[in-house]
């Protein structure tokens, strides 16, 4: 992964900006495919999307609360040009499908997380204030566990449990 | 209960069901099998809001005569799931008379479904689909629906070995031993209904959609030319036709929008090829100018109005019949044509059939006003007759020194040149014109060019076909549409309650029959104008056009909840 | 298009109706009447096999002019008409006539669909870059600071191009004529007839009434100084370049045209009843 976001990383406060822009995107992104879910009436998905955004904002507000800590007075406007199409561990829309199994939903967690993983410790490797290296270390080992956590999760639902074999309400006509 | 309904002619049922959870297939299974079986009926249904995967529910009634009516209430609905029913709890009306069957995981029946006082049966849907490999819970509804209308297994099998045998043999067994199921958990239920007549021979009966009979009339009317721009609800129509016409060697070409489908359609008619378009409300208020264009320039053409609730984008999955207006007023200037209504899906046929009759030989647009009821309904009908009404364009056969493609005639209808007959060459136009063609703007040629595109009209001999005309009595029950089906229901029971009522449905909503109306009404003291409009459309167009010897009352509702034979006989009931 | 057998050779005049035009005198229109009959005789084409369709505007009064069948629509939409025509009956030569504001103004949509569809029929243009039945007001050819009296001072809006629009959209056969070049415009009419697939035509007619300035307009046409090409790309170049007085075929294209079904006329029949039963 190439990135040069992580070039301006010089201080804690750049990079708890950078990790707060990172997180809120990726937890709203998850509630809006909740969202999209709901709608569309698959609700098992709906709940892994939902649960998955709730993580992210509990680690928005983790980063909030060290924001408070150490007392920061200046925390740069987290308004980042991804160098990729989307965040680091921003979830994609068009992986999305109404009859997408839980397995699919939790294997598209996994697939961002390891990407949050892999692009926290690349930072980490690149960054030369120590500071900030720690913390981007940190994120990355947090990142690992939520690896981790969705693979444990996988194990309730195996291969074999894929409904995806008819759609059996195609699409209907609207306008 | 049990008896009483296994006694009646006719029992209705709704599955409902939530994005994947497949509920209209199991509707449609049911019906289809029903159908087979010997049943009459139609299939309808009501869709979220959702391109996929949205709630949809099918509504299936079954009738031991052929009916198009729906009946007052459901006696049983089955929820896969309960997920937004609200949206269209008000379009399944219950009694306490009913059965509600949901899974017994899928949470509380909810209010709007339990005030109904229905009784409440809940069983393991989900969990016992689960039971076999590739298992669904909609085929467990199947069977626990097949086992409450006495489907026999066999006819099930081969059924759906015909609509599932493309998705293998293992899908067809998991899907049969799902239903096997279903039937078992459905062992203490109610049977409602029980077949006690012989099934049909195979080919005695239909199953067929508003739309497709409506292609498939105007095609025996002789379609050859379909100009499409899609809409809903009337797509199917086009679609049905798009892959019918080539085994005709007819055509069908996609339009960029509806100014230009009617246009094609006029140019294709003007050709001398029968030629339709189809659409709905928004794109009928596109078509209009054109549609004065073909008064004007006197060719044929075929406009199939699905109607859909407005104004505007409106409803365009749910029935009204608020085109009636459009229809028969939209036009600019004094510009007399044909507008037609069927009655029911299977009258779709015939009336599409007739509707290309009556604009080819009165070279006229017609305007047939279906519905989205009906049009999207299925119908399970008795295999239609075949009707000629000898239809034929009257055409120049050879060329003329000094032709006059508009020649006043005692008809009004003039012989129109086809292009590639030598001598027939003439310019026609929306401008108005002399005989020849030649724009005009004189009065007198206003004056009997406009009297001859409407003597055309009203000296025409429309034969019975202009209405149904049902029963005697006192009282009178005029409607119009999809409403007929409940309208003449309602007239039904009514006698059986010693009410004598007269069904009048208006088939031939222009030009006015005011003769034939005025036959009709003899005798009669007091109507009710039953129609699916929110401004009572109908009821001034009746006012307005025909005389009324006798009281006259409007009973309307907007879509998209349907007009039951109940509230009809209701209303004549109370009304003193 | 369709050519006459062993018929006694048709001269340009046998072409004309005989009705008098309503064009002004002095109008562009009475020479694409003239090059029109013209292009129709030297193709020998039977009158009876072909129709011309207009619109609404002073142009669009030309199916009348002649002797062809005819049909004189609805402003907008004569490119509709045609196409319903020619794909109900693909053995007639269909020609489509009309004006500027008729073709890209209210018509715009079908003059692209048309192209894209690229169904075999002529479009002939008579571009005046004014509305001439109304009494002068800006059409979408006409530029953006001439005054008029629901525009003073002009539209501001920049002039459509409508041969960028057309080869964009991907119409078969480009050419730009002038009025006053009656033999030119009648050759590349022939020309266009004979293209397969849709082929487009603007022919600058002025307009003596509304738009006296265009006089000029003989003064200010040159022949093209190329060839035309069967290159959409250097079609598309020359005209980033072309200034609207460039006269001559631009480009003959090689696109498919759209698939006519030739027994439209049969009288088949097929039963659909096994579709239905139960």
């Amino acid at each position: 992964m190439t990135t040069n976001e992580h070039l301006k990383l010089e201080s804690v406060s750049e990079m708890l900006a950078f990790v707060l822009a990172v997180e809120t995107e990726a937890s709203e992104r998850y509630a809006e495919m909740a969202e999209s879910m709901d709608a569309h009436n698959n609700t098992k998905v709906a709940e892994i999307f939902r649960e998955m955004a709730d993580i992210e904002e509990l680690h928005a507000e983790g980063v909030q609360r060290q924001v408070t800590e150490l007392n920061l007075e200046y925390l740069p406007k987290a308004d980042y040009k991804w160098s990729a199409p989307e965040g680091p561990e921003t979830g994609d829309f068009s992986d999305l499908h109404y009859l997408m199994t839980p397995r699919e939903a939790l294997l598209l967690a996994l697939h961002n997380e390891k990407r949050a993983a892999v692009y926290f410790a690349d930072i980490a490797e690149k960054v030369t204030n120590d500071d900030v290296k720690k913390m981007a270390q940190e994120m990355a080992e947090e990142e690992r566990e939520h690896v981790q956590w969705v693979e444990k999760w996988l194990l309730d639902y195996p291969e074999d449990e894929n409904e995806w074999v008819e759609d059996v309400d195609p699409p209907v006509e609207q306008g | 209960m049990t008896q009483e309904l296994a006694s009646s002619r006719s029992v209705s049922i709704a599955v409902a069901g939530s994005g994947g959870a497949g509920a209209m297939t199991t509707g449609n299974l049911l019906f289809d099998v029903a159908a087979k079986q010997g049943w009459f009926g139609t299939l309808t249904r009501t869709l979220g809001p959702q391109i996929r995967g949205g709630e949809a529910a099918a509504m299936v009634r079954l009738t031991t005569a052929p009916t198009s009516s729906p009946d007052d209430f459901f006696h049983v609905l089955l929820a896969i799931d309960w997920k937004n029913v609200e949206r269209f709890a008000a379009e399944i009306p219950l009694t306490s008379d009913s059965i509600i069957i949901s899974d017994v995981d899928g949470g509380d029946v909810p209010e709007v479904i339990s005030r109904s006082g229905a009784k409440i049966v809940q069983l393991p849907i989900a969990k016992t689909a689960k039971q076999i490999k590739q298992g669904r819970p909609n085929m467990i509804a199947l069977g626990i629906l097949a086992e409450m209308v006495s489907l026999p297994e066999r006819t099930l099998s081969d059924m759906l070995e015909k609509k599932l045998g493309r998705k293998g043999q293992e899908a067809v067994q998991s899907s049969l031993d799902t239903i096997k199921l279903g039937r078992e958990l459905a062992a203490d239920l109610p049977v409602v209904a029980k077949a006690d007549f012989e099934q049909p021979a195979p080919g005695e009966r239909m199953v067929i959609s508003g739309n497709e009979a409506a292609g498939w009339g105007a095609i025996k009317g002789g379609i050859r030319f379909v100009a499409a721009y899609p809409i809903t609800p009337a797509t199917e129509v086009l679609e049905w036709m798009s892959s019918a016409l080539p085994k005709l060697g007819g055509s069908l070409v996609q339009a960029e929008d509806e100014l230009s489908s009617i246009n094609m359609a006029i140019g294709g008619s003007y050709g001398g090829i029968p030629s339709l378009t189809a659409t709905s409300g928004p794109g009928l208020a596109l078509m209009t100018e054109s549609i004065g264009l073909a008064v004007a320039s006197e060719v044929p053409v075929v406009i199939v109005n699905v109607m859909r609730g407005g104004p505007s984008t409106g409803l365009p999955t749910k029935s009204e019949q608020s085109d009636l207006n459009i229809a028969i007023y939209g036009l600019h200037g004094d510009a007399p044509h044909i507008v037609t209504a069927p009655m029911a899906v299977e009258d779709c046929l015939f009336t599409a059939q007739w509707s290309v009759h009556l604009a080819e030989s009165l070279q006229a647009p017609a305007i047939m006003l279906s519905d989205q009821f009906m049009g999207q309904a299925r119908a399970a009908v008795e295999k239609p007759e075949e009707i000629d009404f000898g239809t034929k364009r009257e055409v120049l056969t050879e060329g003329v020194e000094g032709y006059e493609r508009y020649a006043v005639t005692d008809s009004g209808v003039s012989p129109m040149a086809i292009p590639g007959l030598p001598g027939g060459q003439y310019t026609a136009d929306g401008l108005e014109h002399s005989p020849t063609g030649t724009p005009s703007t004189q009065d007198a040629h206003h004056a009997e060019q406009m009297d001859k595109r409407l003597r055309k009209l009203t000296e025409f001999d429309y034969a019975d076909h202009w209405a149904a005309i049902e029963g005697d009595g006192d009282i009178a029950i005029v409607t119009w549409g999809s409403t007929t089906g409940a309208a003449r229901e309602a007239a039904e029971r009514l006698r059986e309650f010693g009410i004598n009522a007269k069904l009048i449905a208006i088939r031939l909503l222009s030009p006015v029959q005011p003769e034939k109306m005025a036959a009709a009404l003899a005798g009669v003291e007091k109507m009710l104008v039953v129609e699916q409009t929110h401004s009572a459309q109908f009821f001034r167009y009746v006012r307005a056009q025909y005389d009324l010897p006798c009281q006259a009352k409007a009973f309307n509702r907007a879509g998209p909840i349907i007009i039951r034979p109940g509230e009809i006989v209701n209303e004549i009931k109370n009304w003193s | 298009m369709n050519q006459a057998a062993s018929d006694i050779a048709l001269v340009a005049s046998d072409y004309k109706s005989g009705l008098k035009p309503v064009w002004c005198p002095g109008c562009g229109d009475y020479s694409v009447l003239q090059a029109l009959t013209k292009a129709m005789a030297s193709l020998a084409l039977k009158p009876e096999d072909v129709a011309v369709i207009s619109g609404i505007g002073c142009s669009s009064r030309i199916p009348a002019y002649t002797s062809t069948y005819g049909f004189h629509g609805v402003h907008g939409r004569s490119l509709a008409l045609s196409t319903g025509l020619k794909v109900a009956r693909p053995e007639l030569t269909v020609i489509c006539t009309g004006g500027d504001g008729d073709g890209f103004s209210i018509g715009g949509n079908h003059f692209m669909h048309a192209c894209r569809r690229n169904v075999d029929i002529t479009y002939i243009v008579m571009d005046n870059q004014v509305y001439g039945m109304t009494k002068g007001q800006a059409s979408p050819t006409t530029d953006p600071f001439w005054d008029s009296a629901l525009t003073p001072g002009g539209t501001g809006v920049s002039p459509f191009h409508p041969l960028v629009i057309a080869l964009a959209s991907g119409a078969n056969f480009l050419g730009r004529a002038f009025s006053g070049d009656p033999k030119g415009t009648a050759a590349m009419i022939e020309e266009a007839i004979q293209h397969p697939g849709f082929s487009f035509v603007q022919i600058l007619s002025p307009c003596v009434t509304y738009r006296p300035d265009q006089k000029d307009w003989r003064n200010k046409v040159r022949p093209a100084p190329v060839e035309a090409t069967s290159d959409p790309a250097r079609a598309a170049r020359r005209l980033m370049t072309d200034d609207g007085f460039n006269i001559g075929p631009l480009y003959r294209g090689e696109r498919e045209p759209f698939k006519l079904n030739q027994n439209n006329s049969s009288t088949e029949t097929y039963d659909f009843t096994g579709q239905f039963e139960v």
